[in-house]
């Protein structure tokens, strides 16, 4: 059943501390509004539990990039456009460009925004492993004030976070310490664009004498939150990239996921990719020994 | 502030639409789409899953193309948009129609409209697009008539057309 327009309402502030007057002054009933890839959706569909929106697409510092020499803080308002087309974001965070090419088609990208993609929390989407693998850090903001979030605690259930009723999210920030790492990403779904993956696996690792120095594998889609690899990661770091050992790791993963039947997979095609992927990348990984 | 739902108020909303200044009364929430097909009578644009995963509700919205569909009114205030419509002076739009007629890129046509936005849009950023290039740039609109092959050789021809001349 479609919503009717007249039982809603959208408001646009057009500036930061309005916005979080907004949510401060009745928690939990405004909805702050982006792009509305997600948002319209589920109001088109009569499913928005919200009857009150604000309008955050035109707060401009929400939609900034800024580089420093350490960092790169990326307002949560930016587009997977504004990501793809960023030189710094396509040179040193080739997981999270890989990923914003993959969310939905051209029209989609035009819109919606990472921020949201996080506050949505869905754990198919495909940038959250991205940021994972980079060890980003979230600020929220509030009219209290603000505060750092890593963002590998943000998600604490299926659709769970740790943003508070009052609560927006700024912007976020990757550290710029991973450009000589070996990158891999790979989404698994029915279609390139517009389909929700099966399984995707953003991975990054450094190689020397043979030996992992250091790996991060984080996947989307096979548990109730975008999930790092940590026992996984721990077993391969400073071992030998051998056949026994991409043999340990597809058994390890299979470990640490809790994948689920529903309509786009099942949980044992789910698993057997989320193996798969793993042992693909160090397959890789190992390739880039043997050329180095 | 009134904090009951129900209580969503009109309000005056002013853009440009193919060049034409509008100003509405709408509800903030009505979708870009609905105001352009009911309120304005631009029925190019289609509405066809209304939930951005078929493109025929394609626009260009201040330059972006974008799902109308999952537009609420209110975001386009002030802004420029540009429907199917308002294309028929673009420099692309005769390469365009000539290849999609040639290629049969075009059958029951209700994809159509957002299948020419999405090359306008992409053969402004890319004037040889590769194939790949064509892929994506139209794997936000589905077509169940052509198969799709037909369409990516008239954007193809098209451009080629177009870059020769």
């Amino acid at each position: 059943m479609r919503s009717d327009p007249a039982e809603y309402k959208l408001v646009s502030p057009g500036n930061l501390p309005a916005v979080l007057s907004l949510l401060a002054g009745e928690p939990a009933q405004w909805l702050p509004i982006a792009g509305g890839t997600d948002v319209m959706v589920l109001y088109s569909a009569g499913k928005l539990p919200n009857r009150k929106l604000i309008n955050i697409w035109n707060i401009l510092e929400l939609r900034q990039i800024e580089v420093s020499p350490d960092r790169i803080r990326i307002g949560a308002a930016c587009t997977y456009t504004a990501l793809r087309r960023h030189d710094i974001v396509s040179r040193e965070f080739p997981l999270l460009a890989m990923a914003a090419s993959w969310t939905g088609g051209i029209a989609n990208q035009n819109r919606g925004t990472l921020g949201g993609n996080i506050a949505n929390a869905s754990p198919a989407a495909d940038s959250l492993p991205a940021l994972l693998a980079y060890e980003a850090e979230l600020t929220l903001i509030s009219v209290r004030g603000e505060r750092r979030v890593a963002y590998r605690n943000f998600h604490t259930g299926y659709k769970q976070t740790v943003l508070a009723a009052d609560e927006l999210i700024r912007d976020i920030s990757l550290p710029r310490r991973f450009s000589g790492y070996l990158w891999y990403a790979r989404k698994v779904g029915a279609r390139n664009a517009q389909a929700i993956s099966k399984v995707c696996l953003a991975a990054l690792g450094q190689i020397s004498d043979g030996t992992i120095r250091d790996v991060r594998l984080a996947l989307g889609s096979v548990a109730p939150i975008p999930l790092r690899l940590n026992k996984t990661e721990h077993a391969l770091t400073g071992k030998k990239i051998e056949p026994s050992l991409i043999d340990t790791a597809r058994k390890m993963v299979v470990t640490e996921i809790q994948p689920i039947d529903d309509i786009r997979s099942t949980a044992r095609y789910r698993a057997a990719v989320a193996g798969n992927l793993v042992a693909e990348f160090l397959e890789r990984l190992a390739t880039e020994r043997k050329n180095a | 502030m009134n904090t009951s739902p129900g209580t969503g108020a009109k309000c005056e909303v002013l853009f440009t639409v193919n060049g034409e200044a509008k100003k509405l009364f709408v509800h903030p929430m009505e979708r870009l789409l609905d105001v352009l097909r009911n309120d304005l009578k631009l029925t190019g644009a289609k509405e066809g899953c209304g939930e951005g995963e078929c493109g025929s509700c394609s626009i260009l919205l201040d330059g972006m193309l974008v799902n109308s569909c999952l537009v609420p009114v209110a975001q386009a205030s002030g802004a420029s948009i540009v429907t199917i419509e308002g294309m028929s002076a673009h420099a692309l739009m005769n390469p365009l129609q000539e290849a999609f007629l040639e290629c049969g890129g075009a059958q029951c046509g209700i994809c159509t409209p957002g299948m020419i936005l999405a090359a306008v849009y992409l053969l402004e950023k890319k004037p040889e697009p590769a194939p790949a290039d064509i892929r994506e740039g139209l794997a936000g609109n589905l077509c169940r008539c052509t198969g799709y092959m037909q369409i990516f050789e008239a954007v193809s021809k098209a451009a080629r057309r177009r870059v020769t001349k």
